[in-house]
Order: C-alpha cells, then sequence, then structure tokens
C-alpha cells in the first residue's frame, strides 16, 4: 500500500485507475452496476463487506468527481430504493442484504414506502394496518396512502401493527413486502393541483414471509426512524435531480430512461418549491421590476431564498468534514417551505390578473398557477412544518416533548379515528 | 470558506467568548452604559494589551496582526454576544477601514499603528442631520488653507464621536466627495441620546476645523462605498452574535419559568416560536459569515452579499428581540430583565448603516442594472 492511501490523493488516483480498468460505456447498465457494486466504489461509505469501502463521508465529492471526470455512470440513486438500502444496511439481516442491495444498486428492483394511512398521516406510529401470523407467515391487511410509484414498485417498506395491546409504538413490524401479488392492488390519487403522483394501496391478505420481518418484531418503530431520518436528509433543496448524460453509447441511454421513468412522478416538484429561480426573470420581463412595492417582495424572497441556501451549504460542509451536525442541519425543510410559500406570493403580485387563469394560455404557460396550486403541499410532504418545528424544539433546543395521551396504554384503548 | 470556520479561526472564536464573556458581564455593560462616553480607556487599552482585537484586520506593516474579515467578524459577532461597551466598530472597523481603503502609503504607516494597538480610537463620520446613510447626502464642505483644509458643516449619528481622537470625515471639495482626518479634540462636539445606551452616538459642529486630506482630493466615492460594504458585513455580524445571545436565553427562562404547573417551554407555542426564532437566526448566520467570506476572497458582487446579509440580521435581530421579551412576559418589559440591553442594541442596529428595506433595494439594483 502506498503512503498516500486514505489521503484525499490517494482515493483520487485509485478511484481514477480503477476507472481506467473498468467503465466502460459499451457495457448494458446493470452489467456495468454489478461490476461497480462489487467493486465499493459505487457506495464507498458502505461496509466493505456489503458493495462499499469503509471510507468517510468526506470522500465521496472526490469520489464522485473522478466519475464525472470519466463520464461514468454511479448506482442507482434515485427514488425510494437509496431509503430502502439505507435502513436494509443498518437494520436487516444478511440475508435481507444479500436478497436486495445488489439488485438496488443497479436499479433492477423499484421500491415503495408503505408509512402513511389515511388515518395516521403526521402520527405515522398510529398505523393500524395489521399484519397477523398465520400458519408460516404474515398475513397484511389496511390502506396505505401517498405511496410514491407504488404501481412500479417491486418491493414495499411496510410499517404495520402486531400487537395491540402494546404500546402505541412497540406493537408495530417492519417488513419488506412483496408489491407484486394478489393481496397488493394499488390505485392513483389525484392531487389539488391535478397531477396523480402518489397512490393508495390496498392490503387485502397480503402475504409477507416470516424472514422478510426487519429487525423484530415489536422493533417496528425504531426501524421506521431509519428511513425517515435518511429520507429528511435529502430535503434540504441542494440536491439537484439528477439529469443524466446526452452522449450517445447505449448505457446513457438506459440511464436515461430509468431517470425519466423514476422522475415522473416528481415533475412537479420543481413547482412545489416555488421556483425561486423564475422570479427575477419574469419580474423583468413582466415589468414588475419598476414596481417598488414588488422590488421589495422579491427583495425579501431573495435574499430569505439565499439565506437558506447558505445554511443548507453549512450544514453540508459541516458534515462532509465529519463535524457533530449543529442546529443548521435541522432547518432545511421547514426553511424551504417558508421560501416556497414567500415565492408563491411574489408569484401571485407579479403575474396580477393572470394569476387568475391556469393552463397553457396562462402565464409562464400555465407554470404560475402550477407554483400557486402545489406549493401546499412542501409543508405538508415528509413531516408537516408544525411536526418540524417539534422536532426542533425538541431535539435540538432540548425542549419538552408533546405530553402523549396515547404512548402508555395499550394501542387498543387509544381513541381513533373511525373514518379513514 | 463561505461555509465553515477552520480549526484555527474555531479556537480563537472559543477563547474570545471565554475572555469576553469574563470581561463584559451585563453589570458591566450596564456600569458603562451609564457613562457619558460609554467606554473606558482602561478596560480598551487592557483588551488591545491581552487580545490585540483592534489590530486583527490591520496589516502587519501597519503593526496589525494581518487576518482577514472573517476573524474581524469573529471579533463583531463576540462582542456583539456581550454587548461590549468598547469603540472597536467605530475604531477598528469603519477609521481603519477608510485609512486603508483611501488613504496614502504615507498616512496608513502613520495612522494605522496608532489605531492597532489600541492608543488611538478612531471613527467615522459621514450621515448628517439628513439621516441619508449613503455619501449623496453629504454637505459638509472643505476648502483649502494653505497646506492644509479647512471644513465647515456638521456631521450626525458618529458613533462614539465624543470620545474619538481622530475622526475621519466625508466631506466635499471642488473636486467632489473627499476624505479627510481631524483631531477629535478640535471639534464642537456633544453627545445625543440614543435610543441604544451600549453604542454611543455624538453630533459634531464643524465650523474652520483645520483637516488633512486623506488620500485624494474628490477620490473618495469608490473607497466609501467599500468602507460601507465593510461595515454592512461587520455590523451584520456583530447583530448575530446578539441575536443568538439572546435567543439562547430566552430558551433557558422558558425551560426554567412554571406557569399551569408546567414550564413554558412544555407549551407548543413556545415550542414553535423558538423553533422558528432558531431557524431565523441560523439563516442571518449563514449570510453573515458568507459575507465575511466574501469580502476575504475579494468577490466582484461583494456588495449583494453584504446587503443581504445586513437585511437578514436586520430582521432576524429585532425580531428575536421581539420574541425574547414576549418570551419574558412581564418581567421582560421590566429595566432589571436584561432582554431590554440586546432589544435596544437590535433596534438601533437594524437602522443603523441602513434598514432592511433599504439594503433589499440595494441588492436588486446591484442585481438588476438600470433599476428602477
Amino acid at each position: 500500500m502506498s503512503e498516500a492511501m486514505g489521503s484525499e490523493a490517494g482515493v483520487r488516483a485509485e478511484v481514477r485507475a480503477w476507472l481506467a480498468a473498468n467503465w466502460d460505456p459499451a457495457l448494458g447498465l446493470v452489467e456495468w452496476r454489478t461490476r461497480l457494486a462489487h467493486s465499493g466504489w459505487g457506495m464507498p461509505t458502505w461496509p466493505t463487506r456489503w458493495y462499499g469501502r469503509e471510507m468517510p463521508e468526506a470522500m465521496v465529492p472526490v469520489i464522485e468527481e473522478e466519475f464525472d471526470q470519466a463520464g461514468a455512470i454511479g448506482v442507482a440513486r434515485i427514488g425510494i430504493r437509496t431509503l430502502a438500502a439505507a435502513t436494509i444496511l443498518a437494520h436487516g439481516t444478511d440475508l435481507q442484504k444479500e436478497k436486495y442491495l445488489l439488485r438496488i444498486l443497479t436499479g433492477e428492483d423499484t421500491w415503495c414506502q408503505l408509512f402513511s394511512e389515511p388515518s395516521s398521516g403526521s402520527d405515522v406510529a398510529g398505523a393500524v394496518t395489521r399484519a397477523e401470523f398465520q400458519g408460516n407467515q404474515w398475513v397484511v391487511n389496511g390502506q396505505k396512502v401517498w405511496t410514491t410509484s407504488a404501481h412500479k414498485a417491486h418491493w414495499g417498506l411496510l410499517l404495520a401493527r402486531t400487537n395491540w395491546d402494546a404500546p402505541k409504538h412497540r406493537g408495530l413490524s417492519y417488513f419488506i413486502i412483496d408489491m407484486k401479488q394478489p393481496g397488493v392492488s394499488v390505485s392513483p390519487l389525484r392531487q389539488m393541483n391535478g397531477f396523480a403522483s402518489f397512490n393508495q394501496v390496498f392490503l387485502t391478505d397480503a402475504i409477507v414471509p416470516p424472514e422478510m420481518i426487519v429487525s423484530t418484531e415489536g422493533d417496528g418503530w425504531t426501524v421506521t426512524n431509519t428511513t425517515l431520518m435518511h429520507e429528511r436528509r435529502g430535503a434540504d433543496g441542494l440536491r439537484a435531480q439528477p439529469k443524466g448524460s446526452d452522449r450517445p453509447e447505449r448505457i446513457y441511454g438506459e440511464e436515461r430512461d430509468e431517470i425519466a421513468v423514476a422522475l415522473e412522478p416528481y415533475r412537479w416538484y420543481p413547482s412545489r418549491a416555488g421556483r425561486v429561480d423564475m422570479v427575477l426573470p419574469r419580474a423583468i420581463e413582466t415589468g414588475a421590476i419598476h414596481d417598488p412595492v414588488v422590488r421589495q417582495e422579491v427583495g425579501k424572497l431573495l435574499v430569505m431564498a439565499r439565506c437558506a441556501e447558505w445554511t443548507a451549504r453549512r450544514a453540508r460542509a459541516a458534515k462532509e468534514q465529519g463535524k457533530p451536525q449543529g442546529p443548521e442541519g435541522s432547518l432545511g425543510k421547514l426553511a424551504a417551505s417558508v421560501v416556497a410559500r414567500a415565492a408563491a406570493r411574489v408569484h401571485t403580485q407579479m403575474t396580477g390578473a393572470g394569476a387568475l387563469l391556469a393552463g397553457p394560455e396562462a402565464a409562464a404557460g400555465g407554470t404560475v398557477a402550477e407554483i400557486l396550486l402545489s406549493v401546499p403541499a412542501v409543508s405538508i410532504a415528509g413531516g408537516t412544518d408544525e411536526i418540524q418545528r417539534n422536532i426542533i424544539a425538541e431535539r435540538v433546543l432540548g425542549m419538552p416533548r408533546e405530553p402523549s395521551e396515547d404512548t402508555k396504554k395499550p394501542f387498543r384503548d387509544v381513541p381513533r379515528n373511525t373514518v379513514g | 470558506m463561505k461555509f465553515s470556520f477552520s480549526a484555527e479561526q474555531e479556537a480563537f472564536r472559543e477563547s474570545l467568548r471565554g475572555y469576553l464573556a469574563e470581561r463584559s458581564p451585563t453589570k458591566e455593560v450596564r456600569r458603562l452604559m451609564e457613562t457619558e462616553a460609554g467606554w473606558e480607556r482602561e478596560g480598551w487599552a487592557r483588551l488591545n494589551a491581552e487580545m490585540g482585537l483592534a489590530a486583527v484586520r490591520i496589516p502587519e506593516a501597519y503593526g496589525g496582526q494581518g487576518f482577514g474579515f472573517s476573524e474581524q467578524c469573529i471579533v463583531m459577532e463576540e462582542m456583539g454576544r456581550v454587548l461590549l461597551c468598547a469603540p472597536f466598530f467605530a475604531s477598528a472597523v469603519l477609521a481603519a477601514g477608510a485609512i486603508l481603503q483611501a488613504g496614502t502609503e504615507a498616512q496608513k504607516a502613520a495612522l494605522l499603528p496608532g489605531i492597532a494597538s489600541g492608543a488611538v480610537v478612531g471613527t467615522l463620520a459621514w450621515v448628517e442631520e439628513s439621516g441619508r446613510w449613503d455619501a449623496e447626502g453629504t454637505t459638509l464642505s472643505a476648502a483649502r488653507d494653505g497646506a492644509g483644509w479647512r471644513l465647515d458643516g456638521h456631521k450626525s449619528f458618529v458613533i462614539d464621536g465624543h470620545t474619538a481622537d481622530l475622526i475621519v470625515v466625508l466631506g466635499r471639495t471642488e473636486a467632489g466627495l473627499s476624505l479627510f482626518t481631524v483631531d477629535g479634540a478640535a471639534v464642537s462636539r456633544r453627545a445625543v441620546q440614543g435610543i441604544d445606551p451600549t453604542r454611543k452616538l455624538a453630533r459634531l459642529a464643524f465650523a474652520g476645523v483645520r483637516a488633512e486630506l486623506l488620500g485624494e482630493d474628490g477620490g473618495a466615492s469608490e473607497p466609501f462605498a467599500r468602507v460601507m460594504t465593510e461595515a454592512a458585513v461587520g455590523l451584520a455580524n456583530e447583530m448575530v452574535g446578539g441575536a443568538e445571545r439572546l435567543r439562547e436565553d430566552a430558551l433557558a427562562y422558558a425551560k426554567m419559568r412554571m406557569q399551569f404547573g408546567k414550564v413554558i417551554a412544555g407549551f407548543q407555542s413556545m415550542k414553535h416560536k423558538q423553533a422558528d426564532m432558531l431557524m431565523e437566526v441560523e439563516l442571518a448566520k449563514s449570510a453573515a459569515y458568507y459575507a465575511a467570506a466574501a469580502l476575504d476572497d475579494g468577490d466582484a458582487d461583494v456588495a449583494v452579499a453584504a446587503s443581504i446579509a445586513k437585511a437578514a440580521a436586520s430582521e432576524a435581530y429585532l425580531q428575536t428581540a421581539i420574541h425574547a421579551v414576549q418570551i419574558h412576559g412581564g418581567i421582560g418589559f421590566t429595566w432589571d430583565n436584561e432582554t431590554h440591553l440586546w432589544f435596544k442594541r437590535a433596534k438601533a442596529s437594524e437602522v443603523m448603516l441602513g434598514d432592511a428595506t433599504l439594503h433589499r433595494e440595494r441588492m436588486m439594483q446591484a442585481m438588476v442594472e438600470g433599476t428602477p
């Protein structure tokens, strides 16, 4: 081993040499990713035994730079599969890791998350979907909602109640469920902005084999928190949507197709975030820039957006340097929500009466209307602003937890919604 | 570094925080704010002898320590945290900044070592009764008198103007905007009652006061604009230091204060307010740090970053102060409680160098040419 091993320059040289010897755009996408996954360069922070190299987070940008330089494609990283991988890595059995991790990295399998229910939104731990052990398998009955890509998914991350006599958080278990079975039925859910990006999932005597419980019976809430933590981490608004390369080789085409399919449900997400990038160009285009009141509102928004971006970058820099997460690391989602609402207000103000219209004839080809009708989702999805504030207050500021009416007694005695 | 501090910078901050907490407890702030000067030579001399703070950003060639804006802004932030009563902003940021930007080599060599050691306290006098923060409002006139100049007119809202030894003055000559230095004792000056007793302001009258031209006759526009950018960044960092202290104090109080049989920190209205306060302060901190690093990096659009930082700090500091009084309730409105000291600094700092509205407009002008 050279002295430089482990240093930035050493890692850079090593990954460059590996890519020179192995990257080949003539390979098929799965074929290449299989090779990449086995090398450990696809997920360098993962354990060596499971497709990784046990490297510090700080090396990831270095390695990504080398991949970009070489034009090499990385492992599959879009969608719920990343959360599935992180959760299985943290809590799964060797058998589960063997079965799922590689196919997650190659992109062969698509995943969905079955947490939210019609009767439990913010209160995810109040899930009433029921899993019962009958004979030699788990039998699942209930309804899940807000499930992205459920109609395409091979596997689902399922939170279900296995013990009604235990208190709320201790009666839950976490399963990996095969979505392609007769007991699973998926139907689209139409949103107020007209898109139907999510699904409702009906589970009717759906089957889960005993080895597909993640961690132990009753430990489902711990596992769920791992998944949710990874989900929140990705919500700082810094992560750009993957675009793919327009190079001619077949492998790039395969990747472009994969991205297009995976991102389809998310295509209105830029509108949901308020399209801050459109504000200044539209202010100039519409002449609103000359209105001193609008100028102030645009100014307020841009100051806030810039501050939010810089805060997210501080959080990322701290993470990359391996420093303990400071308070700035918990604010990304809430800040993004505040920015989006401010952006929607400014878009309305600049558009005037035109904001009455929607569709292709409307302002910016209908994008303004799409923004106005999509922004309400940003303060709800992935944890409402109210829940985010509770989390910040309790976990960052050390304030008392919310009084719990429902966590001490058996869950069957807890008052619940009668209508979904 | 725009998004993180080096290990050395963090160590500097840590030692400074401990030092200033000991040097400037609230009792000391209250004692000094009741004096007319607002600060004391002895304490200022000790601060500079022990920590060399006035010298931090002054180049080594002129007796300074040669650090950057990021280090100077760490000093500002920590001073803002404890409301240190000292002429640091006036002398080390405003006066030293003006001399560095506008002065000739000989003037820098003559004037800066004194400011760096703390032996000389400087300030910058630019605003007049009109209250305009930009140079356009300048009416003070300067005329040649033999080898020197004589100044006629007045200056208002001059930070530490009644105690400074050396006053850098913005005036007009036939050639245009120019900067001058005058001996503080030669000026007719009086303290004015400010809303913030921890940072004193003065009104200065110039009736044929002898002055030396600083730099070039008629050449002050650019150096002055640059000094205002540096000052806005420095003040923004001081403000986020104060805001964070207020936020922490209000949180500690909420965790201790019992009502309805439990600590008020247990009420969700308090938790959500505290979460919002954290967000506002952290966002403003990010902008203040970014702008300081942008000064060090020589970014072309540093004036935009400075205005963002000042606008964000202005709103975050005052809003935090309003929340902090509210969280304390009735006791928060009393003189004995400490919150009002920071509230007053927040209010004064919001206005000083231009409020959030002004800085948003400046940012817009810089981002979109030819408007309004």
